[in-house]
């Protein structure tokens, strides 16, 4: 339109302009064939991202309806996992009650320990120091699990033995430190190592945080006559908390769904012992890791019934995560 | 002034202060009390004595400066020993990994390990190597990079440049929960597949798996380095006139490509060690198979995990898992490093 | 409470490199000495070694001699702490902490020296901030965040956390130059109500700022970049900036470099 006018018109206007902005015009609204594609081929992988979510839960929601359909025991409260009887009878209870204990344990000894260790890098470490040792903290992140639990199988269980008997003398008239003499691959054992794994991931997020606190609270912290802990209290750790709990949720969900660490470790049954130092017990991954060899389709599609339960577990603690650090963020400061 | 505090100032800026050995004399003296301890109670376990000296530490540390000078500086003291304290206890388990890994490792890696497979050697007996199962490391890795890298990518760049609107919100959300999946139901979740079709194990259905676990990690990585690039050049360049699918291509992608690889093989490093869905979908297998999409296959963490599991305390079982474990740390580790390198490489000069 | 400042032979370094040398001068308790001179003079860091803030930086390091009152500050067992609790200070740019409320704040410091009631709480609070001409402003929001504050309310909320400890000195680096003219003047006029109670250093960039403000004035040069900064000379502000005795303070106030 605009064109044809002005070339009708007597004066000449300047030629190259109404051509330059058609042309702005069509890179913004990706009328060209390349932006087309291109648009397409991106939000077509963010669409495949959402397929393969609804499909994972699709799916695992279908086998596992396949199975506890013909559970015979009640899937959450039976203390069993026998699939291939008839009737088949099992359920989560056991595995339910060996994940949470043990990434319980494992957050107990993990989240004080790192959140020391990330304050230890940032503000006590000699700055010589500091580096290389982060630099090796975020290398031990990548361990693969399974070298822990080799570690944990081969090196730690003897050495806890003494540490449990020594439990056990002390602390066994309380029950949860009971100690009948067995191997150490116990609930005890299996939350010690898990927090030795997830220490590493814990520790580089909480010290990236306490890193990015400005430099100016902790000046005006000091420069009220604090000591060196007052100014962490006043000024580093209400800054960090909500990065200290996020951290700490990941490294919650690794400890829920850690399969091969635990495997190698614990000594499992379908028992739920008061003594955490007993072997026995099991979790979720630990379960679908040592039955799976043995396990026929049926008793696969129960053991996927039984990670579907994982799954959930996990989504509803990377949501919490989320909605803590989503409400933590209004009061953070952090642009102040 | 005028109104009487209870007011802990003290008259002058002297403070008594504990001189700058005390921690050392007290280290040492409750590592010695310690050994003491273990020695004539009989404890056998190191880490007793060791827990021992380090509440010996932070007991007595606390009490000599709340002594000497006052509540706030034995808290701040108290506070430093735990921080110390803290950073042993978790360098010991850490440092035990890594030298047990190394000592036990080197013991039977050689050439002829790393050359050669389990096919005649039982699973008690010495010899063999995990030649088939780096082979099935690499396939499966190399496939799940091939498909998770390019989607990754292309939805971090959705997300970065084209993303509004409940799409690009729901997308972010779910890349979140993605990255919170565990292994083992991914690999539950290709196994559902299988079953439905009653196909049986094969090395390429592990790399679907650990492609799911892969993709969420590229995505993020690269939504990270995407933010990086400054908007000044992406609107210098739509100035020109370019259109904004070669603007990307050629402007934005190659500022940001240092990072991105990087963010990729770190992701590679993340599922080159995963064991659990590779154990449900390729099943492991003593035999060299270099095809991927048939027949059941080795990879290395599972090699380590049924060298542990399958030999019954067998030693020369237990040598190949350390060693198996030592050649994937060291792979792992290189990957890391090289993707450290590049990023400090490739880093995005700022204008100085 | 205002105690007087004695300053003998203070150099200071950052690692190897020396940033200011072999200063000398008194503060007067109950005055405004203001230091002025161009950037990187080493005005900041010398103001930063009068309540030991200077060794909080990696490779920070004094020589030399702060005597507040009759004790050195640099001596051998003098506790930095106690130090920085009897020489307040405020920053260049407004720092509550962000976590916070108002009130918290100013009452961080107290919280930290002992324990007080309620009630003496509240009247220091209240005290405090009325003395930095903040109480009118924020009475009706003091469990609100301190961040919410505007630029120059928060820099008051600083002087009100600053003074609650009742120091013996005051020190301000450049505390005004994150602000709008408006807010400016509300802390230059606060400074001049302060004075009574306390002895007030500050730094400035800004020469009318000094001339206002301060009852004396300091100025600071340095030979060269790289070279450490050093006290030209120190006197009455009127005389500095009508009749200086040094060329290079002239040339400075005149406007012909810096």
């Amino acid at each position: 339109m605009d064109i044809t006018t002005q070339k009708n018109t007597a004066t000449p206007p300047p030629a190259p302009q109404p051509t330059e902005a058609e042309r702005k015009r069509a890179a913004r609204g990706a009328t060209r064939p390349g932006d087309r594609i291109f648009l397409g081929l991106s939000r077509g992988s963010g669409i495949l991202l959402l397929a393969i979510m609804a499909a994972i839960a699709g799916f695992l929601t279908y086998r596992a309806v396949l199975a506890i359909s013909k559970d015979e025991g009640n899937f959450l409260t039976t203390f069993e996992w026998n699939t291939g009887t008839q009737p088949p009878v099992f359920g989560i209870a056991v595995l339910a009650y060996g994940t949470v204990i043990s990434s319980i344990i494992a957050m107990v000894i993990a989240v004080p320990i790192s959140v020391a260790i990330a304050l230890f890098l940032t503000h006590y470490a000699p700055r010589r120091l500091s580096g290389p040792i982060a630099y090796v903290i975020d290398l031990l992140a990548a361990v693969p699990s399974i070298v822990y639990g080799l570690w944990g199988a081969l090196i730690l269980v003897p050495q806890m033995e003494g540490l449990f008997g020594w439990l056990d003398d002390y602390f066994g008239w309380t029950g949860i430190f009971d100690w009948q003499g067995g191997p150490a691959r116990s609930m005890l054992t299996v939350g010690i190592l898990l927090a030795i794994m997830i220490l590493p991931i814990i520790t580089n997020v909480s010290r990236e945080v306490f890193r990015q606190v400005p430099q100016m609270h902790e000046e005006a912290a000091l420069a009220l006559g604090a000591t060196r802990w007052e100014v962490i209290r006043m000024a580093v750790l209400p800054f960090g908390r909500s990065g200290v709990i996020s951290a700490s949720m990941l490294g919650l969900g690794r400890a829920l769904g850690e399969t091969m660490a635990v495997a190698t470790v614990l000594s499992p049954d379908f028992l739920i012992h008061a003594s955490l130092l007993d072997p026995g017990g099991g979790t979720f991954a630990q379960n679908i890791a040592s039955k799976f060899g043995e396990a026929d389709t049926f008793g696969r599609d129960a053991l996927i019934a039984s990670g579907l339960v994982l799954f959930v577990i996990t989504l509803l603690v990377n949501g919490a995560a989320r909605m803590i650090i989503a409400r933590r963020k209004e009061y953070s400061g952090a642009n102040a | 002034m005028s109104t009487v505090l209870t007011d802990k100032r003290p008259t002058t800026l002297r403070g008594a202060s504990l001189p700058k050995w005390s921690p050392w004399v007290i280290a040492a003296g409750s590592v010695a009390v310690a050994v003491g301890i273990g020695l004539g109670a009989g404890l056998d376990s190191r880490i007793q004595w060791g827990l021992i000296a380090a509440i010996l530490y932070v007991l007595g540390t606390y009490a000599i400066a709340s002594m000497v000078e006052g509540k706030r500086q034995a808290k701040d003291r108290i506070a430093t020993s735990l921080v110390w304290v803290a950073f042993l206890l978790a360098v010991v388990p850490l440092a035990s990994l890594v030298w047990a890994t190394v000592e036990r490792g080197v013991k039977v890696l050689d050439v002829y390990f790393l050359t050669h497979s389990m096919g005649v050697v039982g699973d008690r007996e010495p010899g063999g190597g995990i030649y088939h199962a780096i082979i099935g490391t690499l396939e499966q890795v190399g496939l799940a990079t091939l498909i998770a890298a390019p989607i990754g990518v292309l939805t971090a760049i959705y997300l970065v440049e084209y993303g509004r609107g409940n799409l690009a919100r729901a997308v972010t959300f779910f890349v979140d929960v993605m990255t919170g999946i565990p292994s083992i139901v991914a690999g539950l979740f290709i196994l559902s597949i299988m079953l439905i079709f009653e196909m049986q194990p094969f090395g390429f259905a592990g790399s679907l798996a650990l492609a799911i676990l892969m993709m969420p990690v590229v995505v993020r990585s690269t939504e990270e380095m995407l933010k990086l690039v400054p908007n000044e050049l992406r609107e210098a360049s739509l100035a020109l006139g370019v259109p904004k699918w070669r603007t990307i291509l050629k402007i934005v992608l190659p500022t940001a490509i240092g990072g991105i690889t990087t963010g990729i093989m770190l992701a590679i490093a993340r599922i080159a060690g995963e064991t659990a869905p590779v154990l449900l979908l390729v099943f492991g297998n003593p035999f060299i198979n270099n095809n991927p999409f048939e027949g059941a296959q080795a990879s290395l963490p599972l090699y380590i995990y049924q060298q542990y599991s399958q030999s019954a305390g067998a030693e020369p079982a237990y040598d190949r898992a350390w060693a198996a474990s030592l050649t994937l740390i060291a792979f792992v580790m290189i990957l890391n490093l090289l993707a450290r390198g590049i990023a400090r490489w490739k880093a995005p000069k700022t204008g100085r | 409470m205002a105690k007087r400042i004695d300053v003998s032979g203070l150099s200071a370094y950052y690692g190897s490199f020396r940033a200011i040398e072999d200063i000398s001068m008194t503060v007067e308790p109950r005055s405004v000495t203001a230091f002025i001179g161009p950037s990187g003079c080493g005005k900041s860091t010398f103001l930063r070694t009068l309540n030991r803030m200077h060794e909080v930086t990696p490779g920070g390091r004094v020589e030399g001699k702060v005597m507040l009152d009759d004790e050195n500050l640099y001596a051998a067992g003098i506790d930095p702490v106690s130090v920085r609790r009897e020489v307040g200070m405020v920053f260049q740019r407004p720092n509550p902490f962000p976590t916070m409320s108002v009130y918290d704040n100013v009452a961080a410091g107290l919280k930290l020296l002992g324990s007080y009631k309620k009630s003496q709480l509240d009247d220091i609070v209240e005290k405090s901030l009325r003395g930095a001409n903040l109480w009118n402003e924020v009475k009706d929001r003091l469990n609100k965040p301190g961040s919410g504050l505007s630029g120059g309310q928060q820099q008051r909320l600083c002087i009100a956390r600053a003074i609650a400890v009742e120091p013996n000195v005051l020190l301000m680096d450049e505390p005004c130059s994150a602000l709008d003219p408006i807010s400016t003047l509300a802390i230059e006029d606060l400074i001049g109500e302060l004075k009574e109670r306390f002895t007030i250093v500050i730094v400035t960039h800004n020469m009318q700022q000094a001339a206002r403000v301060s009852d004396r004035t300091a100025f600071f040069n340095l030979a060269a970049v790289g070279q450490p900064g050093k006290l030209i000379e120190i006197d009455d502000t009127e005389r500095i900036f009508s009749n200086p005795s040094v060329q290079a303070t002239e040339d400075y106030i005149s406007g012909r470099f810096g």
